[in-house]
C-alpha cells in the first residue's frame, strides 16, 4: 500500500469508528483527539481493524504513534508498504 | 370518585403514579401507535432470519433511533441500551417534567431483562471464528457491552443519570420486577423518580431461537401474523420479540407538586418463585401470586376488571396459567382477559411493561384490547370474559391486573388504578 492508500484506509477505519463526524477536513497534523474527541476505547478500535483487515501487529508502547494521520501514515508505511491494495 | 384500597389509605409520599410512558413494540414505537395497532388486530410479527437458525418469525421494532442517541454510541453500545434509551428519553418527554432542571442525582434506573450478554458474546464468537478463534481478535468492547447492569447503565451515560441504575434479570417477569423495584425505591426514598421497566434486545442472539426450537416451543406458521396465538388449539410455541417499555414513576406528593398528568397509580404488586421446575409453570404459585397482589392492596377478585394474561403461545403454559387464573377469578362475571403477545409475540424482558401499558388506555376509553388469533379456542383455555379477536367496550375500567411469569419459577404480578 501506499501512504495515500494507507491514509485512505485509515479514513475508512475512522468513518466506522465516528460514524457522525465529518472527516471530509481533516487536518493529517492535528491529532485525531483533538479534531475528533476520540477516547482510548476508539484508539483499540483503529488497532483491531488494523489487526483484523491487514493482520497488522501494533505494540501496546506503539499506540502513540496513531496521535494524527501524519503520524499514523509514517509509522504504518513500512509494517503495510507489502500489503496489496484490495 | 372513592377507591377502598389499601394504596388510598397511605400519604401521598407513599404512593407511587405513572406520569410518563415511552415505548418502543413490534406494532408501534409510542403509546398512541401501539395502543391503535391493539384496537386494530394489528399484528408485529414478521418473516425473520438469523444466523445459524435461518429464515425464522420475530417481533421487530423500527423507530427513529438516532432521535436520542448517536450513531457513533450505537455503535459502542448494544441494542438493548439502544432501546432502552429510546423508551426512557421518550417517557422522560412526554411525563411533562422541567428535565433539564430535575436532579440527576435524584433519578434511578430499574430495567428488567430477560437475559443479558448473549447477543454480544455471540457475535464475538462468531467474528474470531475468521481468525481461526485466535483471542487476540476479541473486541475490547465485550466487557462493557455485556456487564449485567449495561442496559440500564447506557441510559444513565446517556441521559446523565447519576443516581442509582439496576438491571433485573428476572426471566420474563422482568418487565413488571423493574416496576416494582422502581416503586419500592421511591417508597424507600432512594429516588424521586424512577425510570422503570424492561427492554429486549432477544431478537439479536439465534441461542433463543435454537433453545426454544429444540425444546419445541418456537412458533411457525406461513403467516407471521398468525403465529403468535395464546389459548387457540393450534398454539405451537412462542414467537421472540424485541422491544422497550419504561415508565416515569413518582411518588404521588411529587407527581401533584408539579401538576404531573398522571396516568394510574400501582396499588399493588407481587413476586413469588414456583421452586418446582426449571421452565414448567406452577399454577398454584401462580394463583398464590396473584392473590398475593390482591391481598396486599387489599382487593378482591371482583375489584379487577382487566387482567392481561401472561400466556406465550405454549401448549402447557397457556394452559396452566387458566388453571391458576380460574382459581383466583371464578364467578367474577364482569372481569375481562386479553393477551397482548398475541400481536407482537413475546418481548421477553419488555414483555411485562409493554403489555400493562397497551392496557392502560383503557382507563379512558373503557375498551378491553383482544386476544388476536383464536380461531379454535382450546377448551382448556375458555375462561369465561377471555375477549377474543374483538375489543370489547365495558361499563367501567378501575383496576388494570398485569401477569407476567418466567424461567425458574418466577412470577409477578402488578396492580395498577385508574387515577
Amino acid at each position: 500500500m501506499t501512504p495515500a492508500e494507507i491514509r485512505d484506509e485509515i479514513l475508512d477505519i475512522l468513518s466506522e469508528i465516528t460514524p457522525d463526524e465529518d472527516l471530509s477536513g481533516l487536518d493529517d497534523d492535528k491529532s485525531f483527539r483533538e479534531q475528533l474527541e476520540l477516547d482510548s476505547m476508539d484508539f483499540l478500535d483503529i488497532v483491531m481493524e488494523l489487526r483484523k483487515r491487514h493482520r497488522v501487529q501494533i505494540a501496546e508502547d506503539e499506540y502513540g504513534n496513531l496521535a494524527s494521520m501524519a503520524s499514523t501514515v509514517t509509522y504504518l508505511e513500512p509494517k503495510m508498504r507489502d500489503i496489496v491494495s484490495a | 370518585m372513592s377507591f377502598e384500597d389499601r394504596t388510598s389509605q397511605l400519604p401521598d409520599d407513599q404512593r407511587v403514579v405513572i406520569t410518563g410512558i415511552g415505548l418502543t413494540s413490534p406494532n408501534g414505537h409510542n403509546l398512541e401507535m401501539f395502543r391503535d395497532s391493539l384496537l386494530a388486530g394489528q399484528s408485529g410479527v414478521r418473516k425473520y432470519n438469523i444466523r445459524y437458525v435461518g429464515d425464522t418469525l420475530a417481533g421487530v421494532c423500527e423507530f427513529e433511533s438516532t432521535k436520542y442517541q448517536s450513531r457513533r454510541d450505537m455503535r459502542r453500545g448494544t441494542r438493548a441500551g439502544t432501546v432502552g434509551i429510546w423508551a426512557a428519553s421518550e417517557a422522560i418527554q412526554r411525563s411533562g417534567i422541567d428535565w433539564p432542571n430535575v436532579d440527576k442525582s435524584k433519578v434511578g434506573i430499574y430495567i428488567g431483562v430477560t437475559e443479558h450478554g448473549n447477543v454480544e458474546t455471540e457475535n464475538e464468537i462468531h467474528s474470531i471464528k475468521a481468525y481461526d478463534y485466535d483471542t487476540t481478535y476479541w473486541s475490547h468492547h465485550h466487557n462493557p457491552r455485556t456487564v449485567a447492569n449495561n442496559p440500564a447503565g447506557e441510559i444513565a451515560l446517556n441521559m446523565g443519570i447519576t443516581g442509582p441504575h439496576y438491571t433485573i434479570g428476572a426471566a420474563c417477569a422482568a418487565g413488571n420486577a423493574g416496576i416494582i423495584q422502581g416503586v419500592q425505591m421511591l417508597r424507600l426514598h432512594e429516588c424521586d423518580l424512577a425510570i422503570s421497566g424492561g427492554v429486549s434486545e432477544s431478537i439479536h442472539t439465534f441461542g433463543i431461537f435454537a433453545s426454544f426450537k429444540s425444546q419445541g416451543a418456537l412458533a411457525s406458521h406461513e403467516d407471521p401474523s398468525k403465529a403468535s396465538r395464546p389459548f387457540d388449539q393450534t398454539r405451537n410455541g412462542i414467537v421472540v420479540s424485541e422491544g422497550a417499555c419504561l415508565y416515569v414513576l413518582e411518588r404521588l406528593s411529587d407527581a401533584k407538586a408539579r401538576s404531573a398528568n398522571i396516568i394510574a397509580e400501582v396499588v399493588s404488586y407481587a413476586i413469588n418463585t414456583d421452586a418446582t421446575d426449571f421452565v414448567l409453570p406452577n399454577p398454584e404459585r401462580q394463583a398464590q401470586c396473584v392473590n398475593l397482589a390482591l391481598s396486599r392492596g387489599c382487593l378482591t377478585a371482583d375489584h379487577i376488571d382487566i387482567v392481561s394474561t401472561h400466556a406465550t403461545g405454549t401448549s402447557s403454559g397457556d394452559s396452566q396459567e387458566c388453571i391458576a387464573l380460574r382459581n383466583v377469578f371464578q364467578g367474577c362475571e364482569n372481569i375481562r382477559f386479553n393477551n397482548t403477545k398475541s400481536f407482537i409475540g413475546h418481548a421477553m424482558g419488555a414483555a411485562g411493561a409493554l403489555e400493562l401499558a397497551g392496557n392502560l388506555p383503557s382507563f379512558q376509553d373503557r375498551v378491553c384490547h383482544a386476544t388476536i388469533n383464536v380461531d379454535n379456542l382450546d377448551p382448556e383455555c375458555a375462561l369465561p370474559g377471555l375477549v377474543i379477536n374483538q375489543p370489547q367496550e365495558l361499563p367501567k375500567v378501575d383496576y388494570i391486573l398485569n401477569n407476567s411469569f418466567g424461567m425458574l419459577g418466577i412470577n409477578s404480578v402488578v396492580i395498577v388504578r385508574r387515577f
